[in-house]
Protein backbone atom coordinates (compact mmCIF):
# COMPACT_ATOMS: atom_id res chain seq x y z
CA UNK A 1 0.00 0.00 0.00
CA UNK A 2 1.28 3.48 -1.03
CA UNK A 3 -0.35 6.61 0.34
CA UNK A 4 -1.16 8.68 -2.21
CA UNK A 5 -2.72 12.66 -1.77
CA UNK A 6 -4.32 14.63 -5.24
CA UNK A 7 -7.30 16.92 -5.31
CA UNK A 8 -10.54 15.52 -7.20
CA UNK A 9 -13.11 18.52 -7.79
CA UNK A 10 -10.62 20.96 -6.04
CA UNK A 11 -11.04 18.93 -2.84
CA UNK A 12 -7.52 17.36 -1.61
CA UNK A 13 -7.87 13.41 -1.44
CA UNK A 14 -5.42 11.09 0.51
CA UNK A 15 -6.16 7.43 0.16
CA UNK A 16 -4.25 4.42 0.76
CA UNK A 17 -3.46 2.17 -2.32
CA UNK A 18 -1.84 -0.33 -4.17
CA UNK A 19 0.22 2.10 -6.44
CA UNK A 20 -0.55 0.08 -9.49
CA UNK A 21 -4.61 0.13 -8.57
CA UNK A 22 -6.29 2.27 -11.68
CA UNK A 23 -7.24 5.42 -11.07
CA UNK A 24 -10.65 4.52 -12.30
CA UNK A 25 -11.01 1.87 -9.03
CA UNK A 26 -9.89 4.42 -6.96
CA UNK A 27 -12.33 6.70 -7.85
CA UNK A 28 -15.32 4.26 -8.00
CA UNK A 29 -14.07 2.01 -5.03
CA UNK A 30 -12.27 4.48 -2.45
CA UNK A 31 -13.71 7.58 -3.42
CA UNK A 32 -17.33 6.76 -4.52
CA UNK A 33 -17.25 8.65 -7.19
CA UNK A 34 -19.14 6.26 -10.06
CA UNK A 35 -19.54 8.99 -12.64
CA UNK A 36 -16.61 7.63 -14.55
CA UNK A 37 -17.73 4.23 -15.82
CA UNK A 38 -15.36 0.99 -17.00
CA UNK A 39 -16.28 -0.07 -20.54
CA UNK A 40 -14.12 -1.56 -22.19
CA UNK A 41 -10.67 -1.43 -19.49
CA UNK A 42 -7.76 -1.51 -22.34
CA UNK A 43 -8.56 2.21 -23.78
CA UNK A 44 -10.32 2.09 -26.09
CA UNK A 45 -13.85 3.11 -24.95
CA UNK A 46 -13.54 6.67 -22.92
CA UNK A 47 -15.95 5.30 -20.88
CA UNK A 48 -13.68 6.00 -17.53
CA UNK A 49 -12.39 9.39 -19.20
CA UNK A 50 -11.06 11.82 -16.46
CA UNK A 51 -9.28 15.24 -16.82
CA UNK A 52 -5.63 15.04 -15.32
CA UNK A 53 -4.44 18.25 -15.08
CA UNK A 54 -6.54 19.70 -17.61
CA UNK A 55 -6.03 16.65 -20.17
CA UNK A 56 -8.29 14.13 -20.87
CA UNK A 57 -7.14 11.12 -19.84
CA UNK A 58 -8.19 7.69 -20.11
CA UNK A 59 -8.73 6.38 -15.75
CA UNK A 60 -8.48 2.91 -16.40
CA UNK A 61 -5.16 3.05 -17.85
CA UNK A 62 -3.57 5.53 -15.35
CA UNK A 63 -1.88 3.74 -11.84
CA UNK A 64 -2.86 5.31 -8.55
CA UNK A 65 0.61 6.51 -7.83
CA UNK A 66 0.75 8.23 -11.76
CA UNK A 67 -2.45 10.76 -9.80
CA UNK A 68 0.20 11.18 -7.08
CA UNK A 69 -0.33 15.47 -6.80
CA UNK A 70 -2.41 15.71 -9.63
CA UNK A 71 -6.11 17.63 -10.32
CA UNK A 72 -8.66 15.26 -11.16
CA UNK A 73 -11.76 16.70 -12.30
CA UNK A 74 -14.33 13.69 -13.03
CA UNK A 75 -17.93 14.01 -14.57
CA UNK A 76 -19.26 14.92 -10.45
CA UNK A 77 -17.16 18.01 -10.20
CA UNK A 78 -18.67 19.67 -13.65
CA UNK A 79 -21.91 20.86 -12.78
CA UNK A 80 -21.78 24.42 -10.84
CA UNK A 81 -23.53 23.81 -7.97
CA UNK A 82 -26.92 22.58 -8.52
CA UNK A 83 -26.64 23.55 -11.70
CA UNK A 84 -25.85 21.84 -15.00
CA UNK A 85 -22.77 23.23 -16.75
CA UNK A 86 -23.86 24.17 -20.31
CA UNK A 87 -22.09 21.60 -21.85
CA UNK A 88 -25.05 18.69 -20.17
CA UNK A 89 -27.51 21.18 -20.59
CA UNK A 90 -27.15 20.46 -24.15
CA UNK A 91 -26.39 17.06 -24.21
CA UNK A 92 -30.12 16.84 -22.77
CA UNK A 93 -31.86 19.10 -24.74
CA UNK A 94 -30.41 17.36 -27.93
CA UNK A 95 -30.69 14.05 -27.03
CA UNK A 96 -26.72 13.55 -26.22
CA UNK A 97 -27.61 10.85 -23.65
CA UNK A 98 -29.46 7.56 -23.82
CA UNK A 99 -28.57 5.08 -21.81
CA UNK A 100 -25.66 7.29 -20.35
CA UNK A 101 -22.75 4.84 -19.93
CA UNK A 102 -20.61 7.16 -22.33
CA UNK A 103 -22.30 10.03 -21.32
CA UNK A 104 -19.67 10.96 -18.38
CA UNK A 105 -16.53 10.56 -20.57
CA UNK A 106 -18.25 12.55 -23.48
CA UNK A 107 -18.94 15.23 -21.45
CA UNK A 108 -15.36 15.50 -20.02
CA UNK A 109 -13.87 14.96 -23.71
CA UNK A 110 -16.02 17.65 -25.01
CA UNK A 111 -14.82 19.74 -22.22
CA UNK A 112 -11.51 19.11 -23.19
CA UNK A 113 -12.23 19.44 -26.94
CA UNK A 114 -13.70 23.32 -26.37
CA UNK A 115 -10.68 24.34 -24.30
CA UNK A 116 -9.30 23.65 -27.36
CA UNK A 117 -11.24 24.84 -29.78
CA UNK A 118 -14.14 27.02 -28.86
CA UNK A 119 -16.01 26.82 -32.18
CA UNK A 120 -14.70 23.31 -33.40
CA UNK A 121 -15.65 21.90 -36.73
CA UNK A 122 -17.53 18.80 -37.29
CA UNK A 123 -14.20 17.39 -38.26
CA UNK A 124 -12.36 18.19 -35.32
CA UNK A 125 -15.53 17.15 -32.91
CA UNK A 126 -15.32 13.95 -35.06
CA UNK A 127 -11.33 13.48 -33.94
CA UNK A 128 -11.80 14.81 -30.27
CA UNK A 129 -14.37 12.43 -29.44
CA UNK A 130 -12.87 9.67 -30.92
CA UNK A 131 -11.69 7.60 -28.71
CA UNK A 132 -15.48 7.95 -26.94
CA UNK A 133 -17.74 5.09 -27.83
CA UNK A 134 -21.49 5.48 -27.96
CA UNK A 135 -23.73 2.45 -28.55
CA UNK A 136 -26.99 4.37 -28.57
CA UNK A 137 -27.09 7.34 -29.81
CA UNK A 138 -25.30 7.25 -33.42
CA UNK A 139 -23.43 10.07 -32.76
CA UNK A 140 -25.11 12.66 -34.29
CA UNK A 141 -27.10 13.86 -31.65
CA UNK A 142 -23.57 14.13 -29.80
CA UNK A 143 -22.30 16.23 -31.83
CA UNK A 144 -25.42 18.54 -32.12
CA UNK A 145 -25.04 18.56 -28.55
CA UNK A 146 -21.48 19.93 -28.75
CA UNK A 147 -21.91 22.49 -31.52
CA UNK A 148 -24.48 23.61 -29.34
CA UNK A 149 -22.37 23.70 -26.30
CA UNK A 150 -20.09 25.66 -28.37
CA UNK A 151 -21.56 28.33 -28.96
CA UNK A 152 -23.57 28.67 -25.02
CA UNK A 153 -22.15 31.62 -22.87
CA UNK A 154 -20.26 30.21 -19.79
CA UNK A 155 -19.13 27.28 -21.33
CA UNK A 156 -15.27 26.25 -20.04
CA UNK B 1 -7.95 -12.52 -17.06
CA UNK B 2 -7.58 -9.54 -14.92
CA UNK B 3 -4.18 -9.36 -12.70
CA UNK B 4 -4.25 -8.36 -9.67
CA UNK B 5 -2.12 -4.83 -9.07
CA UNK B 6 -1.68 -5.36 -5.90
CA UNK B 7 0.82 -7.87 -6.68
CA UNK B 8 2.54 -5.11 -8.33
CA UNK B 9 5.23 -2.68 -6.52
CA UNK B 10 5.65 0.62 -8.34
CA UNK B 11 7.81 3.63 -6.62
CA UNK B 12 8.30 6.94 -8.47
CA UNK B 13 11.66 8.57 -8.03
CA UNK B 14 12.21 11.85 -8.27
CA UNK B 15 16.02 12.32 -10.32
CA UNK B 16 17.14 10.47 -13.19
CA UNK B 17 19.94 9.47 -11.25
CA UNK B 18 17.91 7.68 -8.67
CA UNK B 19 15.73 5.59 -11.73
CA UNK B 20 19.16 4.62 -13.12
CA UNK B 21 20.78 3.74 -9.64
CA UNK B 22 17.67 1.10 -9.36
CA UNK B 23 17.74 -0.74 -13.04
CA UNK B 24 21.43 -0.67 -12.73
CA UNK B 25 20.69 -2.22 -9.10
CA UNK B 26 19.52 -5.51 -10.70
CA UNK B 27 19.09 -5.67 -14.17
CA UNK B 28 15.94 -6.43 -15.61
CA UNK B 29 13.89 -6.91 -12.59
CA UNK B 30 12.46 -3.55 -13.02
CA UNK B 31 9.86 -2.68 -15.71
CA UNK B 32 10.14 1.24 -16.69
CA UNK B 33 6.52 3.08 -16.45
CA UNK B 34 5.61 5.77 -18.88
CA UNK B 35 2.56 7.22 -20.14
CA UNK B 36 1.07 3.18 -19.07
CA UNK B 37 -1.01 3.09 -22.32
CA UNK B 38 0.87 -0.31 -23.06
CA UNK B 39 1.85 -1.42 -19.76
CA UNK B 40 -2.39 -0.63 -17.94
CA UNK B 41 -3.68 -2.64 -20.92
CA UNK B 42 -1.27 -5.42 -19.83
CA UNK B 43 -2.16 -5.52 -16.43
CA UNK B 44 -5.45 -5.70 -17.30
CA UNK B 45 -5.22 -8.65 -19.58
CA UNK B 46 -3.26 -10.41 -17.02
CA UNK B 47 -0.20 -10.40 -19.17
CA UNK B 48 2.25 -8.04 -17.14
CA UNK B 49 5.59 -9.47 -16.04
CA UNK B 50 4.97 -9.89 -12.38
CA UNK B 51 8.06 -7.61 -11.60
CA UNK B 52 8.12 -4.12 -10.25
CA UNK B 53 7.83 -1.14 -12.06
CA UNK B 54 9.80 2.04 -11.69
CA UNK B 55 7.85 5.17 -13.09
CA UNK B 56 9.48 8.22 -15.10
CA UNK B 57 6.33 10.02 -14.07
CA UNK B 58 8.80 13.01 -11.80
CA UNK B 59 11.89 12.91 -14.83
CA UNK B 60 10.73 16.05 -16.65
CA UNK B 61 14.48 16.20 -18.07
CA UNK B 62 13.20 13.52 -20.03
CA UNK B 63 9.95 15.50 -21.50
CA UNK B 64 11.70 18.13 -23.73
CA UNK B 65 11.75 18.81 -27.05
CA UNK B 66 15.11 20.57 -28.18
CA UNK B 67 15.25 22.84 -31.17
CA UNK B 68 18.69 23.47 -33.13
CA UNK B 69 19.35 25.32 -36.06
CA UNK B 70 20.52 21.53 -37.74
CA UNK B 71 18.86 19.18 -35.49
CA UNK B 72 15.80 18.55 -33.44
CA UNK B 73 15.59 16.60 -29.90
CA UNK B 74 12.38 14.62 -28.06
CA UNK B 75 12.75 13.66 -24.61
CA UNK B 76 11.38 9.95 -24.38
CA UNK B 77 8.79 10.64 -22.06
CA UNK B 78 7.54 13.39 -24.77
CA UNK B 79 4.11 12.71 -25.27
CA UNK B 80 1.93 12.46 -28.57
CA UNK B 81 -0.02 15.48 -27.86
CA UNK B 82 3.67 17.50 -27.17
CA UNK B 83 4.87 16.25 -30.61
CA UNK B 84 1.85 17.32 -32.26
CA UNK B 85 1.92 20.60 -30.41
CA UNK B 86 5.35 20.95 -31.55
CA UNK B 87 5.81 23.82 -34.91
CA UNK B 88 9.26 22.56 -35.93
CA UNK B 89 8.08 18.60 -36.03
CA UNK B 90 5.03 19.85 -38.07
CA UNK B 91 7.10 21.95 -40.77
CA UNK B 92 10.62 20.07 -41.01
CA UNK B 93 9.20 16.41 -40.11
CA UNK B 94 5.41 16.12 -41.63
CA UNK B 95 5.73 12.67 -41.21
CA UNK B 96 5.99 11.98 -37.51
CA UNK B 97 3.72 14.50 -37.08
CA UNK B 98 0.59 12.59 -38.84
CA UNK B 99 1.58 9.72 -36.98
CA UNK B 100 1.49 11.51 -33.81
CA UNK B 101 -1.86 12.33 -34.80
CA UNK B 102 -3.14 8.84 -35.27
CA UNK B 103 -1.86 7.15 -32.58
CA UNK B 104 -5.00 6.18 -30.54
CA UNK B 105 -7.44 8.60 -29.38
CA UNK B 106 -6.50 12.06 -27.63
CA UNK B 107 -6.62 10.15 -24.28
CA UNK B 108 -4.67 7.99 -25.51
CA UNK B 109 -2.02 10.97 -27.03
CA UNK B 110 -2.20 12.79 -23.73
CA UNK B 111 -0.56 10.04 -21.99
CA UNK B 112 1.41 7.82 -24.83
CA UNK B 113 5.10 8.67 -25.12
CA UNK B 114 7.57 8.16 -27.91
CA UNK B 115 9.66 6.14 -25.84
CA UNK B 116 7.18 3.84 -25.07
CA UNK B 117 6.24 3.85 -28.45
CA UNK B 118 9.45 2.65 -29.99
CA UNK B 119 10.55 0.18 -26.75
CA UNK B 120 7.65 -1.26 -26.96
CA UNK B 121 8.59 -2.38 -30.12
CA UNK B 122 5.48 -3.30 -31.92
CA UNK B 123 6.02 -3.79 -35.58
CA UNK B 124 2.53 -2.30 -35.92
CA UNK B 125 3.56 0.75 -34.42
CA UNK B 126 2.81 4.31 -36.02
CA UNK B 127 5.83 6.35 -35.46
CA UNK B 128 9.04 3.83 -36.00
CA UNK B 129 8.20 4.37 -39.64
CA UNK B 130 8.69 7.64 -39.75
CA UNK B 131 11.69 7.72 -37.57
CA UNK B 132 13.36 4.71 -40.08
CA UNK B 133 12.92 7.23 -42.64
CA UNK B 134 14.69 10.23 -41.00
CA UNK B 135 17.64 8.24 -39.88
CA UNK B 136 16.76 8.82 -36.28
CA UNK B 137 19.61 8.59 -33.75
CA UNK B 138 18.99 7.22 -30.15
CA UNK B 139 20.49 8.31 -26.98
CA UNK B 140 20.55 5.48 -24.68
CA UNK B 141 21.53 5.97 -20.78
CA UNK B 142 22.51 4.04 -17.76
CA UNK B 143 24.86 4.72 -14.78
CA UNK B 144 27.00 3.24 -17.08
CA UNK B 145 26.71 6.38 -19.29
CA UNK B 146 25.18 7.26 -22.41
CA UNK B 147 25.70 5.72 -26.18
CA UNK B 148 24.39 6.84 -29.30
CA UNK B 149 23.01 4.07 -31.99
CA UNK B 150 21.20 4.14 -34.70
CA UNK B 151 17.42 3.90 -34.56
CA UNK B 152 18.11 0.81 -37.89
CA UNK B 153 20.30 -0.83 -35.44
CA UNK B 154 17.55 -0.51 -32.24
CA UNK B 155 14.46 -3.08 -33.42
CA UNK B 156 16.28 -6.75 -33.55
CA UNK B 157 13.51 -8.78 -33.97
CA UNK B 158 9.83 -9.29 -32.82
CA UNK B 159 9.21 -6.98 -29.53
CA UNK B 160 13.47 -7.53 -29.23
CA UNK B 161 15.34 -4.40 -29.00
CA UNK B 162 18.91 -3.30 -28.51
CA UNK B 163 17.85 -1.77 -24.98
CA UNK B 164 20.15 -3.15 -22.31
CA UNK B 165 18.52 -4.34 -19.12
CA UNK B 166 19.45 -1.35 -17.15
CA UNK B 167 19.13 1.25 -19.83
CA UNK B 168 16.66 3.72 -20.42
CA UNK B 169 15.99 5.59 -24.10
CA UNK B 170 17.08 9.41 -22.78
CA UNK B 171 16.08 11.31 -25.88
CA UNK B 172 16.16 10.73 -29.97
CA UNK B 173 17.43 13.27 -32.12
CA UNK B 174 16.44 14.03 -36.02
CA UNK B 175 18.90 16.16 -38.40
CA UNK B 176 16.52 19.08 -40.21
CA UNK B 177 17.87 17.76 -43.61
CA UNK B 178 14.65 17.00 -45.23
CA UNK B 179 13.60 20.38 -46.28
CA UNK B 180 13.15 19.74 -50.24
CA UNK B 181 11.78 16.19 -49.40
CA UNK B 182 8.04 14.91 -51.07
CA UNK B 183 6.65 13.45 -47.58
CA UNK B 184 4.08 10.34 -47.76
CA UNK B 185 2.48 8.40 -45.05
CA UNK B 186 -0.77 6.60 -44.91
CA UNK B 187 -2.05 4.06 -42.40
CA UNK B 188 -4.40 1.36 -43.06
CA UNK B 189 -6.54 -0.23 -40.42
CA UNK B 190 -10.30 -1.03 -39.89
CA UNK B 191 -11.17 2.52 -39.07
CA UNK B 192 -9.67 6.26 -39.22
CA UNK B 193 -9.45 6.76 -35.76
CA UNK B 194 -7.63 4.97 -33.08
CA UNK B 195 -7.11 1.71 -34.63
CA UNK B 196 -3.70 -0.18 -35.01
CA UNK B 197 -2.68 -0.35 -38.90
CA UNK B 198 -2.80 -3.52 -40.35
CA UNK B 199 0.20 -1.85 -43.03
CA UNK B 200 1.49 1.64 -42.95
CA UNK B 201 4.22 2.91 -44.70
CA UNK B 202 5.88 6.08 -44.42
CA UNK B 203 8.32 7.36 -47.19
CA UNK B 204 10.14 10.25 -48.61
CA UNK B 205 11.77 11.64 -51.69
CA UNK B 206 13.64 14.02 -52.97
CA UNK B 207 13.33 14.55 -56.88
CA UNK B 208 15.56 16.66 -59.26
CA UNK B 209 13.93 17.35 -62.80
CA UNK B 210 11.67 14.50 -62.49
CA UNK B 211 14.94 11.65 -61.31
CA UNK B 212 14.54 10.47 -57.63
CA UNK B 213 17.65 11.64 -56.54
CA UNK B 214 17.34 9.95 -52.87
CA UNK B 215 14.04 7.76 -51.65
CA UNK B 216 13.28 6.36 -48.59
CA UNK B 217 10.60 4.00 -47.67
CA UNK B 218 9.31 2.47 -43.77
CA UNK B 219 7.01 0.27 -43.15
CA UNK B 220 4.84 -1.05 -39.97
CA UNK B 221 3.64 -4.42 -39.95
CA UNK B 222 5.46 -5.94 -43.22
CA UNK B 223 7.77 -7.61 -41.27
CA UNK B 224 7.95 -8.82 -37.24
CA UNK B 225 9.52 -5.38 -36.91
CA UNK B 226 9.39 -2.12 -37.81
CA UNK B 227 11.51 -1.73 -40.93
CA UNK B 228 13.39 0.46 -44.19
CA UNK B 229 12.40 -1.43 -47.52
CA UNK B 230 16.18 -0.83 -49.13
CA UNK B 231 15.79 -2.91 -51.91
CA UNK B 232 12.41 -1.63 -52.81
CA UNK B 233 14.51 1.81 -52.29
CA UNK B 234 17.16 1.24 -54.44
CA UNK B 235 14.99 -0.02 -57.07
CA UNK B 236 14.11 3.22 -57.38
CA UNK B 237 17.35 5.42 -56.59
CA UNK B 238 18.72 7.43 -59.33
CA UNK B 239 15.30 6.19 -62.01
CA UNK B 240 13.96 9.37 -63.90
CA UNK B 241 9.89 9.02 -63.25
CA UNK B 242 7.91 9.70 -66.14
CA UNK B 243 4.15 8.40 -67.62
CA UNK B 244 6.27 6.41 -69.32
CA UNK B 245 8.77 4.60 -66.70
CA UNK B 246 6.25 4.57 -63.96
CA UNK B 247 4.45 1.15 -65.02
CA UNK B 248 7.77 -0.91 -65.39
CA UNK B 249 9.41 0.63 -62.64
CA UNK B 250 6.37 -0.27 -60.60
CA UNK B 251 6.22 -3.46 -61.06
CA UNK B 252 9.99 -4.05 -60.28
CA UNK B 253 9.13 -2.07 -56.92
CA UNK B 254 6.25 -4.38 -56.03
CA UNK B 255 8.40 -7.21 -56.91
CA UNK B 256 11.27 -5.72 -54.34
CA UNK B 257 9.01 -5.28 -51.97
CA UNK B 258 7.27 -8.78 -52.01
CA UNK B 259 10.64 -10.32 -51.54
CA UNK B 260 11.90 -7.92 -48.94
CA UNK B 261 9.02 -8.30 -46.78
CA UNK B 262 7.62 -11.16 -44.46
CA UNK B 263 3.95 -10.09 -43.70
CA UNK B 264 2.02 -12.31 -41.32
CA UNK B 265 -1.65 -13.59 -40.70
CA UNK B 266 -2.44 -12.43 -37.81
CA UNK B 267 -5.86 -11.07 -35.61
CA UNK B 268 -5.65 -8.09 -37.63
CA UNK B 269 -5.34 -9.03 -41.41
CA UNK B 270 -3.69 -11.72 -43.65
CA UNK B 271 -0.68 -11.52 -45.03
CA UNK B 272 -1.76 -11.80 -48.80
CA UNK B 273 -3.69 -8.23 -47.79
CA UNK B 274 -0.90 -6.45 -46.34
CA UNK B 275 1.37 -7.46 -49.07
CA UNK B 276 -1.50 -6.26 -51.76
CA UNK B 277 -2.09 -3.03 -50.26
CA UNK B 278 1.64 -2.41 -49.16
CA UNK B 279 2.17 -2.24 -52.87
CA UNK B 280 -0.90 0.24 -53.72
CA UNK B 281 0.70 2.43 -51.07
CA UNK B 282 3.85 2.44 -53.01
CA UNK B 283 1.85 3.27 -56.11
CA UNK B 284 -0.15 6.09 -54.54
CA UNK B 285 3.45 7.80 -53.42
CA UNK B 286 5.33 7.06 -56.67
CA UNK B 287 2.47 8.67 -58.82
CA UNK B 288 2.85 11.99 -56.66
CA UNK B 289 6.15 11.99 -57.80
CA UNK B 290 5.61 11.58 -61.57
CA UNK B 291 6.42 15.11 -62.95
CA UNK B 292 7.86 16.65 -59.93
C1 LIG C 1 -6.63 2.36 -27.10
C2 LIG C 1 -5.20 2.37 -27.56
C3 LIG C 1 -4.91 2.73 -28.87
C4 LIG C 1 -3.59 2.74 -29.32
N1 LIG C 1 -3.35 3.11 -30.61
C5 LIG C 1 -2.09 3.12 -31.07
C6 LIG C 1 -1.83 3.48 -32.42
O1 LIG C 1 -2.72 3.84 -33.19
N2 LIG C 1 -0.53 3.46 -32.86
C7 LIG C 1 0.51 3.09 -32.03
O2 LIG C 1 1.65 3.10 -32.47
N3 LIG C 1 0.28 2.74 -30.74
C8 LIG C 1 -1.00 2.73 -30.25
N4 LIG C 1 -1.23 2.36 -28.95
C9 LIG C 1 -0.12 1.89 -28.12
C10 LIG C 1 0.51 2.88 -27.13
O3 LIG C 1 -0.35 3.95 -26.83
C11 LIG C 1 1.83 3.44 -27.65
O4 LIG C 1 2.72 2.38 -27.94
C12 LIG C 1 2.51 4.40 -26.66
O5 LIG C 1 3.48 5.14 -27.34
C13 LIG C 1 3.16 3.70 -25.46
O6 LIG C 1 3.80 4.69 -24.67
P1 LIG C 1 3.61 4.71 -23.08
O7 LIG C 1 4.43 5.84 -22.58
O8 LIG C 1 2.19 4.72 -22.73
O9 LIG C 1 4.28 3.32 -22.73
P2 LIG C 1 4.28 2.43 -21.39
O10 LIG C 1 3.07 1.56 -21.37
O11 LIG C 1 4.55 3.25 -20.19
O12 LIG C 1 5.56 1.55 -21.70
C14 LIG C 1 5.67 0.74 -22.86
C15 LIG C 1 6.99 -0.02 -22.83
O13 LIG C 1 8.10 0.86 -23.00
C16 LIG C 1 8.98 0.80 -21.87
N5 LIG C 1 9.47 2.17 -21.72
C17 LIG C 1 8.71 3.31 -21.72
N6 LIG C 1 9.50 4.40 -21.71
C18 LIG C 1 10.78 3.95 -21.68
C19 LIG C 1 12.07 4.60 -21.68
N7 LIG C 1 12.20 5.93 -21.72
N8 LIG C 1 13.18 3.82 -21.66
C20 LIG C 1 13.07 2.47 -21.65
N9 LIG C 1 11.89 1.82 -21.66
C21 LIG C 1 10.75 2.54 -21.68
C22 LIG C 1 8.17 0.23 -20.76
O14 LIG C 1 8.97 -0.45 -19.83
C23 LIG C 1 7.26 -0.73 -21.51
O15 LIG C 1 7.93 -1.92 -21.80
C24 LIG C 1 -2.56 2.36 -28.46
C25 LIG C 1 -2.84 2.00 -27.14
C26 LIG C 1 -4.15 2.00 -26.67
C27 LIG C 1 -4.44 1.61 -25.28
S1 LIG D 1 -12.84 1.66 -19.66
FE1 LIG D 1 -11.17 2.99 -19.92
S2 LIG D 1 -11.19 3.36 -22.03
FE2 LIG D 1 -12.75 1.87 -21.82
S1 LIG E 1 -25.82 6.79 -24.57
FE1 LIG E 1 -25.65 4.66 -24.36
S2 LIG E 1 -23.57 4.36 -24.88
FE2 LIG E 1 -23.86 6.41 -25.39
Amino acid sequence: MTTITFTVNNESRTIEAPPMKRLLDVLREDLHLTGAKEGCGEGECGSCSVLMNGELVNSCLVSALQAEGAAITTIEGIAVGQKLHPIQQCFLEKGGAQCGICTPGMILATHHLLEKYPQPTLLQIQEGLAGNLCRCTGYTRIFDAVQAAANQPGKP
Amino acid sequence: MHSNPAQYDLIAPTTLEAVLDILASEPGHYTPLAGGTEIMVALGAGRLPRKPLVSLQHLDELRFIEVLDSEITIGARTTFTDIRRDAVIATDFPLLNLAASWTGSVANQNRGTIGGNIVNGSPAADSPPALLVYDAVLTLISTRGTRLMPYGDFHLGYKKTALAPDELVHSITLQRDFKDYIPYIRKVGTRNAQAISKVAIAALARMNNGTVEDIRIGAASLRDRPTRLPATESVLQNQALTVETLGPLLEKARAALRRETLPIDDIRSTARYRSAVAGNLLEEFLRTLVAV
